[in-house]
């Protein structure tokens, strides 16, 4: 079966409203061509969950700027006002999430853990509402996965199948959240051969990937 | 000297050779350019790589390596890239040596504040909370004070990072350790007098027969 499709094509399948994980760190690792495309069809009442919300004009902070957005889940939002402007005239719920608690929380939904607990957060404003767990003398909050209906994922390399590596910090989210959603679209900048890739290479297996397609070439 | 400048090469200095090292973006950044000479550390970025560099002087940048600000940096011979869960495990599992943070409050219990002015500046927490919570060793480096205001208090006022206690406070005015018994003042800067460091300071400062001159890295 091939997976692979177009850039529209595989934005057709996201409906107004979709739960959207989304790769990349302020901007770097981003499946930009997915972003373009998510402006372009003008997709509505997106919940995003993310890193960062990168600057205004990069990454997903494009979708800031089209006002496609109306959840955030995200560890830091400090470096695009657009996001902070939203949020304060009340058009943008933003929820923040510890870095390292987000990507366990994205972790845990993505292999199958009713709840990750972590020092991170105990006796802060992120306790609130939580429960929290004492093992070996220590205070842990009980954090709770989550899921998300797509997750568009930015890889360097994709074979014909959809197993996909990644290149430096470009990194960060994406195998994570290639993991955690219901729909895996995979953005590659380069699209090879099945084998050209190295089992021990592979970041991200086949077998979770619904859906590749080729990073537009004049979109880094 | 100007004040950040000092500060950087004060905190160079708590570098040890071998130590996995996190700098937060800003000031403690600047810490980098001021490693002693025969010191070997690895300098993590928690958006995912261990052996980051400044971007070489002529070098190309890569879309696809940068720091946590977002800006190219450069890669060394043996550095390592993994995502942001392996990230985190390094700092939250006990392998990360030092942390060096930037601070808007700290206070007696040498808890710190630095990431919300509620109602002016939300920006989140990013990495800080896992940074303070998980690092064997958390180093604030901040300006001894805000438009004339003391930013060493008895009880912070804005919202914690985390409720451990910090380890070390280097400031352009001061190097300040925290104990069980309180904030003990170590060293402070040439041409600062002990009397400066406590007026500027709200928090009570221990101060014994020990305070010597900040000596800082080259």
């Amino acid at each position: 079966m091939s997976k692979s499709t177009t850039i529209q094509e595989a934005v057709d399948r996201i409906p107004d409203g979709a739960v959207l994980m989304i790769g990349g760190f302020m901007g770097c690792g981003s499946p930009n061509s997915l972003i373009d495309e998510l402006v372009r069809q003008d997709k509505k009442d997106l919940t995003v969950i993310a890193n960062d919300t990168a600057r205004p004009g990069v990454g997903i902070g494009k979708l800031i700027s089209a006002k496609l957005v109306k959840k955030v889940i995200a560890s830091h939002i400090g470096t695009n006002p657009e996001t902070q402007a939203q949020m304060i005239a009340g058009s943008l719920e933003v929820d923040l999430v510890p870095q390292g608690t987000l990507a366990e929380r994205v972790r845990a939904a993505g292999f199958g853990l009713g709840a990750v607990v972590t020092p991170t957060g105990v006796g802060t404003v992120v306790e609130d509402g939580k429960r929290t767990i004492d093992i070996g003398g220590r205070t842990f909050l009980v954090e709770l996965p989550i899921s998300a209906d797509f997750a568009l994922v930015n890889a360097k390399r994709a074979d014909y199948r959809g197993n996909l590596s990644y290149a430096f910090t470009a990194r960060n989210f994406n195998p994570l959240i290639a993991m955690a959603a219901a729909v895996v679209i995979a953005e590659a900048e380069d699209i090879v051969p099945v084998g050209s890739i190295e089992p021990d290479s592979v970041i991200t297996p086949h077998v979770v990937v619904d859906y590749l397609v080729a990073k537009e070439k004049d979109n880094g | 000297m100007d004040d950040k400048t000092l500060i950087a090469r004060r905190v160079a200095l708590e570098l040890k050779d071998g130590d996995l090292v996190n700098l937060g973006i800003g000031l403690p950044t600047m810490v980098a350019q001021y490693l002693p000479v025969g010191i070997d550390v690895s300098f993590q970025s928690e958006n995912g790589i261990v052996g980051m560099q400044a971007l070489p002087v002529g070098a190309t940048p890569s879309a696809d390596l940068t720091d946590a600000g977002g800006a190219p940096i450069g890669a060394l011979p043996g550095a390592f890239a993994f995502d942001s869960a392996m990230s985190f495990g390094l700092i939250r599992g006990g392998h990360l040596d030092v942390t060096v943070l930037g601070g808007l409050q700290v206070d007696e219990l040498g808890q710190l504040a630095n990431w919300m002015v509620p109602g002016k500046m939300v920006p989140g927490m990013g990495g800080a909370m896992d940074l303070v919570s998980g690092a064997k060793r958390v180093i604030v480096a901040m300006t001894h004070t805000a438009k004339g205001q003391p930013k060493i208090l008895k009880r912070c006022t804005l919202p914690l990072t985390s409720i451990r206690s910090v380890d070390l406070i280097v400031t352009e005015m001061a190097v300040i350790r925290t104990t069980p018994e309180g904030l003990v003042l170590c060293e402070v800067a040439p041409g600062v007098t002990v009397d400066q460091v406590l007026a500027a300071t709200q928090a009570h400062l221990i101060v014994t027969d020990d305070v010597s001159v900040m000596s800082v890295a080259a």
